[in-house]
């Protein structure tokens, strides 16, 4: 028989492994998959693992995916290391594209040519607005009537896309676009400065980079960093310590929503070159997974934001090369989580073989 | 009396142990362990905290399995799954932390604990029954939020006597208890050994074994280390038996008590939840140089009074609390600390350290000295800071970098304390400076109480622990239904006079006012 047994102390060698063997697990559990559904398993695996980092193009896609990725996990795990759930980035990042986009619209239509620096950063700080301006209601609703994060932050998610929706059926449709629901294109003076020569990177792939060591920083090496975690970890800790729950909730959501913001606004500004309705392929929900993958850490962000960016791409390639449905990709990612929460039993267990007979054999 | 429990040694022992081990991931929790219960015996089982007894206990009664070891029960060899088996055997346990539920009346209580199906009716009708039998006055009725700690204690013990147990396990009964009602508690467990029932009696405090149990079986690091007659035993040489020496004697010198620190005036707050407790025009008073202790039985509004002075609850007007005369009713535990209040707070894990943070992390907690301009934090400062904590205060740990989980109780609460030691702090507050602590940590953590004390500090301690507060206070005070008594001087204290006014009958305290009322609203 075997037997889960708590160890004296959380293994770090497993804290490592774990992502590797629910990757591993979830390679294998995908192949079983790719031959239930009548295809060649390695042709599969091909497909979502070995593709997408396929030449330099391939590549490029890859991060340009994982940026928004990146930046909406970095804010999130801050929030989740302090104990506020906001499980709402997704809205967050939609009304960052709505900041970003109204900038961008209103640069366009006055006609005003700034300086790219400028009109991009302009842009960003739009969206960084719109995004805090979202979690801003949540943390609002927190804090004076104790309304859970976690609903509100979701249902608000609904609400900006149809905001949205409405924008770009309604005062922000191109006169010139056909009746199309859709912006006018932006002037290029508000565009993020490409990063690489015939790919869509841009400069923005940095901006993340440099958020990531920002992020650790704050983490790990301030006073006001440690305190929000210590909220997360230890509540009444943190009351005896004297740091203060109201700070924690909204710096929490303020910081993920600017971030949420900043990569909805990169998104407009960056490969899109308008609004439209369908902004997002679920950025703000795959950032949650990017997340616990990465052990909330902003460095494991990285490493897990790029491979659910290979999940994203792999799963247009199978619909492409494959005939798969689109919806495998979701399945991918949700199974990941699900396998990766199942080793991290590990962590603090250990798997025993034990016979039950043992007590019985001194009778 | 021991006699009369040993001459039934003809009949088969009710409880018999042999060599029982449990391995636990860390640590051997026993090893070996033989043990042998007579019935109608009152058998102590003495050790610190963390020599085992819970664990043993929990064999007996079925919720821990041993790895080796074999358990007869009237002679015959039994296994024990479950606690539901230990009850079919007759086996029956108190535990030290009751499970009782605070909406429910006491009779649905006990009636939810049984595993027969008798109706609510019944069981009220039997409750009155034993009540009666045992003298253990319990009204049924009573929804238990209301019942105060001793009576939740005898809903309890009713509850375990309704199965007509052959074997009573108690354990640590009286740690919640008033020195008055712990001698109710004696007579009702003489009553029942009288009656054939046998009782395991888990204790760590000595007078109590010694005037009560017939025999005692002495547990340390998991090993029997004596099997003995408490009543031809001194504390000395019990305590030898527990911990391996006898306990260190303090040097308590007389006070020079200096200017007053802390002085609380006409404190009154509501309860913020439905069980906790309001506090009444709470009048305290402590000076440089003495240690004022706090008695009293948990859940008298202590948890309410020490969050209103250490800053976690901030609803008391400014004036109520005043630190070195200046009011700061309304000050952040942050801001109190900048004016030289530091607090030991009776939880350690979870509240006065981060369980998975590392010991130079926990120091932060109270102590900003390694947080620089700006909030960026100096991380070799946290570590030579949280390493001198570790030396000065012989703090068994990996390190700055262990994690604060991984110490051992007693261990942690050294370093919790050396924190706030260390801080020098003008008024330190403690709350159970020793609770679940063994006794070498416990007589290291007093000492240091004193020598602060003596070294100008002034020092609140509240504590459970009467015996605790005889050795090192300098006046005492009594905390029940979230009054506070006036103070008296600890020469003039007795036991006596400490337990009448923990149930609250001090001169104009919450028991005895019902008299004066009537006269003073005349």
């Amino acid at each position: 028989m075997l037997k889960l047994e708590a160890r004296a102390e959380p293994s770090r060698a497993m804290a490592w492994a774990s992502p590797v063997i629910a990757l591993a697990l979830t390679a294998l559990l995908a192949a079983a998959l790719f031959a239930a559904l009548g295809k060649d398993p390695l042709r599969g695996l091909e497909v979502f693992l070995v593709e997408p980092l396929n030449g330099r193009r391939a590549l490029s896609e890859v991060l340009l995916k994982a940026t928004p990725l990146i930046l909406i996990a970095l804010g999130l795990a801050l929030c989740y290391r302090a104990n506020v759930w906001n499980i709402g980035a997704e809205g967050q990042f939609l009304l960052g594209c709505v900041g970003g986009g109204a900038v961008a619209l209103w640069l366009t239509q006055q006609g005003i040519v700034l300086p790219r620096l400028a009109g991009s950063t302009l842009v960003l700080v739009g969206g960084m607005l719109g995004g805090m301006l979202w979690a801003a209601v949540v943390a609002l609703l927190r804090d004076r009537f104790n309304a859970n994060e976690i609903l509100v932050s979701l249902m608000l998610v609904y609400v900006a896309q149809q905001l949205v929706n409405w924008l770009v059926f309604g005062p922000w449709k191109d006169p010139q676009g056909f009746n199309m629901p859709q912006s006018r294109m932006f002037d290029a003076s508000v565009l993020l400065p490409p990063l690489l020569e015939r790919t869509r990177l841009h400069v923005g792939v940095l901006v993340a980079l440099a958020a990531v060591v920002a992020m650790t920083l704050f983490m790990f090496r301030t006073y006001r960093g440690f305190a929000l975690q210590v909220g997360g970890l230890a509540p009444m800790a943190a009351r005896y310590a004297g740091f203060s729950a109201r700070g924690a909730i909204w710096t929490g959501l303020l910081v993920s929503g600017a971030m949420a913001g900043l990569a909805g606004a990169m998104e407009v500004a960056g490969p899109v070159r308008q609004v439209t309705p369908y902004l997002s392929m679920g950025y703000g929900f795959t950032a949650i997974i990017v997340c616990f993958v990465g052990r909330l850490h902003p460095v494991g962000v990285v490493l897990a934001g790029i491979l659910l960016s290979m999940l994203l791409i792999g799963g247009e390639l199978a619909q492409s090369r494959l005939g798969l449905p689109s919806a495998l990709s979701s399945v991918l990612q949700g199974l990941l989580l699900l396998v990766l929460l199942a080793c991290d039993t590990l962590i603090n267990y250990r798997i025993r073989r034990v016979s039950r007979q043992a007590p019985r054999s001194a009778a | 009396m021991s006699a009369t429990a040993t001459q039934t040694s003809a009949t088969p022992p009710r409880l018999e142990l042999h060599g029982i081990s449990k391995q636990y991931p860390s640590v051997r929790a026993n090893d070996a362990v033989d043990l042998r219960a007579q019935p109608g015996e009152i058998h102590a089982v003495l050790g610190e905290n963390g020599a085992g007894k819970s664990t043993l206990m929990k064999v007996i009664y079925g919720a821990v399995q041993p790895d080796a070891g074999e358990i007869r029960f009237n002679g015959r060899t039994v296994r024990i799954a479950s606690p539901a088996a230990a009850r079919a055997l007759g086996i029956s346990m108190v535990y030290q932390h009751f499970s009782l539920f605070d909406t429910l009346s006491a009779a649905e209580n006990v009636w939810l604990g049984l595993d027969r199906g008798m109706s609510l009716h019944e069981v009220t009708r039997r409750i009155g029954e034993v009540a009666h039998s045992y003298g253990l006055d319990v009204d049924p009725a009573r929804p238990v939020h209301t019942l105060s700690v001793g009576e939740r204690q005898r809903v309890e013990i009713v509850r375990a006597l309704l199965t007509d147990p052959q074997l009573l396990i108690l354990d640590e009964p009286t740690s919640v208890l008033t020195p008055q009602a712990v001698d109710k508690l004696f007579v009702t467990l003489r009553q029942l050994a009288a009656k054939g029932t046998s009782i395991l009696y888990i204790s760590h405090k000595l007078d109590e074994i010694r005037a009560l149990c017939h025999h005692c079986t002495v547990l340390r690091g998991g090993k029997v280390t004596g099997e003995v007659d408490p009543a031809r035993e001194s504390n000395a040489s019990l305590s030898r038996l527990m911990i391996g020496a006898e306990p260190p004697e303090l040097k308590h010198q007389a006070a020079r008590a200096g200017a007053v620190v802390l002085c609380v005036r006409g404190l009154s707050l509501a309860r913020q939840d439905q069980f906790d407790v309001d506090l009444h025009d709470i009048e305290l008073e402590v000076r440089a140089g003495e240690i004022l202790g706090i008695a009293g039985v948990s859940g008298n509004g202590q948890q309410e009074l020490l969050a209103a002075l250490s800053g976690e609850d901030r609803r008391a007007e400014a004036g109520a609390v005043l630190l070195d005369g200046r009011p700061v009713g309304g000050h952040s535990p942050r801001q109190r600390r900048r004016e030289g209040l530091h607090f030991v707070p009776e939880e350690r894990l979870g509240r006065g350290a981060v369980p998975t943070m590392t010991l130079a992390a926990n120091t932060l907690l109270t102590r900003t000295e390694a947080v620089a301009n700006g909030g960026w934090l100096r991380t070799r400062q946290l570590t030579s800071l949280a390493a001198r904590i570790i030396e000065r205060f012989g703090v068994k740990a990996g390190g700055p970098g262990a994690a604060a989980r991984s110490l051992s109780g007693g261990n942690l609460q050294k370093f919790i304390v050396g924190r706030e030691i260390d801080a020098r702090p003008r008024l330190l507050i403690v709350s159970q400076p020793t609770w679940g602590v063994d006794v070498g940590a416990a007589a290291l953590i007093r000492g240091e109480l004193l020598a602060l004390r003596d070294a100008g500090c002034a020092l609140l301690v509240v504590s459970e622990e009467l015996d605790e507060l005889f050795e090192i206070s300098d006046r005492l005070v009594v905390i029940a239904k979230g009054r506070v008594s006036p103070s008296m001087p600890v020469a003039e204290a007795t036991v006596e006079r400490i337990g009448e006014w923990m149930s609250g009958l001090w001169p104009g305290g919450p028991a005895s006012t019902a008299k004066g009322t009537a006269h003073a609203e005349a």
